[in-house]
């Protein structure tokens, strides 16, 4: 069977900078796959390579089998690949609803379209109530985007990214800055909203780590030093001596 | 399943809501223009009605840009000048009456305008929307300055300084109209003004529409929606070129000319300080802007020749301290008076109202006394009968303590809202 996402030998330098070194990463269908790794160790860099933001300085990225790398982010999402963003990146001055409309709307065959009333479009409408629904916002469906707490931003960035129904999800530290009961509602949103998907995540909290992931993945300075199970990861030297110390020994 | 979409139907806007909020405004457009005529309105206010309903086109199809993109255009009257550079083109095909152009009524000028503002935006579009911001802004004031200068360079196309002219009453007519007599020209007006509103208003709520406020508020999370955001912006993009050629159309029939002037920076810095001051936030705040403008432009000019000092004054003041211009105020108040809030802040509208006249007072003495003293003909400013000339120490009392004690008010009057 093909991976879901494949990466092999990915390099990207930033001038002589070089953040990304060698990377090789298969991800299987509807696995829960996380990436760890201390600050700076490349993992934003790593999402923006997948996801089409940054071109690749050599290797190559394949989702399902099709070569992604080099292409841009708009024709990656449509192939099936949805990510969210570390700060939320969402569309400020409209509503919950129209984001997450935007968000449903290519998926559902609406491209450019300029002679329809979006009012009208009954099935968008449903797949919008439908993943607003999922994620809890529906009562602030009609609230600006902008006048969101912090939570339910980070929220309604997960709602926009698996909107448009993408079988590979990436997120991105999607509970950083949450407190604890809000963190445990993102997971389970997470662990929701990924049933029968493939995700990569990229997490710092290493409860939701060994919570929600099936494999881990640990990169330290622009490689990954480690790959496997949540068991396995906890007993590697190497990533004990490299990151984890006693964090680890915490979550255990 | 079932109650979910329930529960998303208090969602939506319902049917009734709809009605009242999107079709009654447009029906009492439609009703304000037939009405109008009932009142006699004179030849020349008739023709600042036609130019006020020309400028409401131009203004929003401003506004797919500026408000509802976020491309700051500083060249959009090169669209509404090809647009209507092709329009009398047309007329004067029509007034010749060979062949197909024998049978084109002059009525349908704004839809051949229209046309000719797309292409034009399609190609000029094409580079210019693979940017946005600055770089966007920057090449639209080129491209303006570029078309500008090429109109007073082809003669036989722009017709140099003298600009085309064309002839309304030429071709058949169309209900009846032989648009001769300017009361005969409101309707045409009329009808592609409610045409323009329309256009503009039903592009709003395509999915297009919805995608170019995305890309507006955050360009690069429209690339992981599956949109690429220069397609966004270019398909806008000659939507308004289209919409602003419609105007160019509607001005070719109403003044039978055009000037290499109208593609120059001039018309499109008005049509930028009209769309901002009538609010660029809400649909119809280009519409005000429109009507305000265009009469202060025609009627201020009577009172003072410093009328364009006050328009600059307006704009800056506005940018300052309301950003969202005159459809800002008037729905502001509105929403207030809803609320009942009245109660709460009918002193501090007041002490603001006071400040604003009396700021006026002295920055109207300033202006008005200042320029004919720079004239040097030894005129003097006479309001209501006062004698302000430069050695009147009154000048210099109305000139001063109005300004600061208005600010004062002014001041005073925001902290007490800030409580």
């Amino acid at each position: 069977m093909t991976a879901a996402l494949d990466i092999t030998d990915l390099h990207k330098s930033f001038g002589p900078a070089k953040i990304i070194q060698g990377v090789n990463l298969s991800v299987a269908k509807g696995e829960r796959h996380a990436i760890i790794g201390p600050n700076g160790a490349g993992k934003s860099t790593l999402f923006n390579l997948i996801s089409g933001r940054f071109l690749p300085s050599s290797g190559e990225v394949r989702l399902n089998g099709a070569l992604i790398s080099g292409k841009k982010p708009f024709e990656i999402n449509r192939m099936g690949l949805s990510r969210s963003f570390q700060v939320s990146n969402i569309f400020t001055n409209m509503t919950v609803r129209e984001n997450v409309r935007c968000g449903v709307l290519h998926s559902m065959g609406y491209g450019y379209s300029f002679w329809r009333n979006i009012g009208n479009l009954r099935e968008v409408s449903e797949k919008t109530a439908h993943i607003l629904n999922e994620v809890g916002l529906l009562e602030k469906g009609n609230t600006p985007a902008a006048l969101l707490p912090y939570a339910d931003q980070r929220t309604l960035e997960i709602a926009i990214t698996i909107a448009g129904g993408a079988e590979v999800i990436l997120l991105d530290e999607p509970t950083a800055g949450m407190s604890h009961s809000e963190t445990d509602r993102a997971v389970a949103l997470i662990e929701k909203a990924s049933k029968g998907k493939t995700l990569v995540i990229v997490e710092h909290d290493m409860g939701v780590v060994f919570n929600l992931a099936d494999r881990i993945s640990v990169l330290v300075y622009g490689e990954i030093i480690a790959t496997g199970t949540p068991e396995q990861i906890r007993g590697d030297a190497r990533v004990r001596e490299a990151y984890l110390g006693e964090e680890a020994e915490d979550a255990a | 399943m079932t109650d979910m979409t329930a529960t998303y139907a208090g969602l939506e806007p319902t049917r009734a809501e709809k009605f009242r909020q999107r079709t009654v405004p447009l029906i009492l457009f439609a009703l304000v223009l037939l009405v109008i005529p009932l009142f006699n309105p004179s030849r020349s206010m008739i023709t600042l009605l036609n130019h006020m309903g020309i400028t409401i086109v131009f203004a929003l199809s401003y506004n797919m840009l500026l408000g509802r993109a976020g491309l700051l255009s500083f060249g959009h009257a090169v669209y509404m000048g090809l647009g209507g550079y092709f329009a009398v083109h047309v007329m004067n095909w029509v007034a010749e009456g060979t062949g197909f152009w024998g049978a084109v009524p002059i009525f349908s000028m704004p839809a051949f305008g229209f046309g000719a503002g797309a292409l034009a935006g399609a190609i000029i579009g094409w580079p210019s929307c693979r940017r946005s911001g600055t770089p966007f802004a920057m090449i639209s004031l080129g491209v303006a300055e570029l078309v500008a200068a090429a109109g007073f360079m082809f003669d036989s196309l722009f017709g140099g300084e003298m600009g085309v002219s064309a002839d309304r009453m030429a071709g058949p007519e169309f209900l009846g109209l032989s648009l001769g007599p300017v009361d005969e020209v409101y309707w045409f007006i009329a009808f592609w003004t409610f045409i323009g509103v329309l256009g503009t208003y039903a592009f709003t709520r395509t999915p297009l529409g919805k995608l170019s406020e995305a890309t507006r508020d955050n360009a690069e999370r429209v690339q992981f929606v599956g949109y690429n955001p220069q397609r966004v912006r270019y398909l806008v993009f000659i939507f308004a070129g289209a919409f602003a050629g419609m105007a160019g159309g509607m001005s070719a029939v109403q003044d039978e000319i055009f000037t290499p002037e109208s593609l120059s920076l001039v018309p499109s810095g008005a049509i930028l300080i009209a769309t901002y001051v009538g609010g660029i936030r809400y649909f119809t705040g280009p519409i005000m802007g429109a009507i305000v403008m265009t009469y202060m432009g025609s009627n201020l000019s009577d009172y003072t020749v410093g009328w364009l000092l006050y328009l600059g004054l307006m704009f800056v003041g506005v940018v300052m301290f309301l950003p969202n211009g005159i459809a800002g105020i008037v729905y502001g108040t509105a929403d207030t008076l809803r609320a009942g809030r009245l109660g709460e802040v009918w002193q501090s509208w007041l002490l603001r109202l006071a400040g604003l006249v009396l700021i006026a007072v002295s920055v109207i003495t300033i202006i008005e006394v200042a320029f004919r003293w720079s004239d040097g003909y030894g005129e003097v400013f006479e309001p209501f009968g006062l004698s302000l000339a430069t050695t009147n120490p009154l000048t210099w009392i109305l000139g001063v303590l109005p300004l600061v004690l208005g600010v004062v008010l002014v001041l005073k009057a925001a902290k007490g809202e800030s409580k």
